[in-house]
């Protein structure tokens, strides 16, 4: 019998292909349906947010670094303005902190309903899809309440928050807080125990502890691994200390337990919100209230002097931030997330240079998807939740 | 031929052809940043592109025929539109979602194409930065109003 000759196979998934969540690009070599070898190419959306930054006054980045990470558009702001506010040495007041907290915790679960929606749709759940997007409009409602705008409200400021909370902005979150538990148990209900997702995500594209920590993963992707490492606990920011949450972890480091790890995520920030709207007043103070930096309210800038300049001069100068660095991470929805920025003392940064999670995700794929099926890529990059826009800004 | 009985209408093979061009649009997936999201509301749930006809999303180019250019086009991902372009078969339209693919947005810098209509004619602009789903499905619907003009002689 003659000799079966077998050779390797090179495939090109990317840069346009429906479920590599972006512009990702794969250079797979096949044996057969096992991946080899992966390479992986970035850089399809770079977009030089950071060299647009550097020609920005302070304020003007928040806009830009919103649609950096585009699915975590409140966690990126806030990293921004705590980093500002640290090297301007001012602290907002706690209204400030706890308004901070709610929405960011939304955000979070705003993000993980795409992740869960697109990573079911991409394993053939489209059902997940339709549901997740039904409940993640309710918090872009809210998004719109209080800024005019779905996805990107720029709503976070230095030294606080743009203006106060609308009238029925704690209806709003109230009504999405009471509807969303039981919405969660009908997703899990949808995937949970379903054979034909179980067989898909089941030990596949599994990180051992060892991996995750030498791979320098975080957030959803480390914690499912086992790496109990959360911002929230580490280096608590914005009064995190105060509240009472789990922070769910994972054994195996499979596609399943990264499921299974954002679920209960969404259900301790449904805690968490909950929490932080009982301690926030309907109406109250919403910034430092120092008009050097914040401005001054608008009916005060129609009626004094002062304010007037305090207004003309913030909005065509700007304000100085003492010279220095500070870095102050966040738990974004994709893990430690943080802006390190570098001031001269002038009124544009030297440099601001954002910590992406989504970029370590896509250094891991490789150690996730070699050895295994072709299949399984999909499933596994869908699992790590990368967004371009964090790779590659 | 007073008493014909079966329901008949007239019309013209042009005008036959249109029709069903512009009631089944299949958009290919060609999301490339924040835009793609509001693309995907527009194909969910809540406002259900499926009721103008052009739900039926495909992978592949060459089974669609209209590209919707959702988000920010770099340098480097120019000529992979360009090629997912050529592939797609006549008659194809495309559509610029967003501030960013109309005209570069906010990123008027090295990195970012000024406007895809650099690289593949456009036919529709829908201004937002990302624009909601309402104002997709209005590109959407000015596309369609334009399908119908289009003559076949042409």
């Amino acid at each position: 019998m003659p000799e079966l000759r077998t050779e390797t196979m090179t495939v090109n998934m990317g840069p346009q292909h429906p479920s590599t969540h972006g512009v990702l690009r794969l250079v797979l070599t096949l044996d057969g349906e096992v991946v080899i070898s992966s390479d992986i190419t970035i850089g399809y959306l770079h977009t030089g947010i950071e060299k647009t930054i550097e020609q920005k006054k302070w304020q003007q980045v928040i806009p830009l670094v919103e649609r950096m990470d585009y699915l975590s558009s409140q966690s990126n702001s806030m990293a921004f303005c705590l980093s500002v506010e640290q090297l301007l040495g001012i602290e907002v007041p706690d209204r400030v902190k706890w308004i901070r907290v709610l929405l960011a915790e939304l955000q979070r679960i705003n993000s993980h309903l795409v992740w869960l929606g697109t990573h079911g749709m991409e394993i053939g759940a489209v059902t997940v899809m339709l549901y997740c997007f039904r409940e993640r409009e309710l918090l872009l409602n809210i998004n719109e309440l209080i800024a005019g705008f779905r996805m990107f409200p720029s709503y976070m400021r230095i030294g606080g928050l743009r203006e106060d909370l609308p009238p029925g902005f704690h209806d709003a979150v109230r009504a999405f807080l009471d509807r969303f538990p039981p919405k969660l148990q009908e997703y899990q209900d949808l995937l949970t125990k379903n054979p034909i997702y179980i067989k898909r995500t089941k030990g596949v594209g599994a990180l051992t502890r060892e991996e995750a920590l030498g791979l320098g993963l975080v957030g959803p992707l480390a914690r499912a691994s086992g790496v109990a490492y959360d911002v929230r606990r580490a280096f608590p920011y914005l009064g995190y200390e105060t509240f009472d949450f789990d922070v769910p972890v994972g054994g195996n480091g499979d596609v399943f337990d990264r499921y299974l790890v954002r679920i209960e995520e969404m259900r301790q920030s449904t805690s968490i919100c909950r929490q932080a709207l009982e301690r926030i007043t309907p109406t109250g103070v919403f910034d430092i209230e120092d008009y050097r930096i914040v401005p001054p309210p608008k009916d005060r800038v129609y009626t004094e002097m002062e304010a007037l300049i305090q207004h003309f001069l913030i909005y065509s100068q700007g304000f100085n931030v003492p010279a220095g660095e500070a870095y102050v991470p966040v738990e974004g929805p994709r893990g430690e997330q943080g802006f390190y920025v570098v001031s001269d003392g002038t009124n544009r940064p030297v440099r601001v240079k954002p910590r992406a999670p989504s970029l370590l995700a896509c250094q891991a794929l490789p150690k996730m998807i070699v050895g295994g099926l072709i299949a399984d890529v999909i499933a596994v990059i869908g699992s790590t939740d990368v967004v371009m826009g964090d790779v590659d800004r | 031929m007073a008493d014909i009985e079966i329901p008949i209408l007239t019309t013209t093979v042009e005008k036959a052809v249109q029709w069903a061009r512009r009631s089944s649009i299949w958009p290919v997936t060609f999301g490339l940043a924040c835009c793609a999201i509001e693309m995907m509301a527009m194909s969910a749930s809540r406002y259900d592109i499926a009721r103008f006809g052009a739900e039926v999303f495909r992978g592949s180019p060459r089974q669609s025929d209209l590209m919707i250019v959702a988000g920010r086009l770099s340098r480097k991902m120019a000529p992979a539109l360009r090629r997912v372009y050529d592939q797609m078969p006549d008659p194809k339209w495309v559509i610029s979602m967003g501030a960013c693919a109309s005209c570069g947005g906010v990123f008027d810098n090295y990195a970012i194409v000024q406007g895809v209509d650099q690289v593949v004619p456009v036919d529709v602009f829908v201004p937002g930065c990302p624009p909601r789903p309402e104002a997709l499905l209005y590109g959407i619907v000015q596309l369609q109003r334009k399908i119908d003009k289009q003559r076949m002689s042409a």
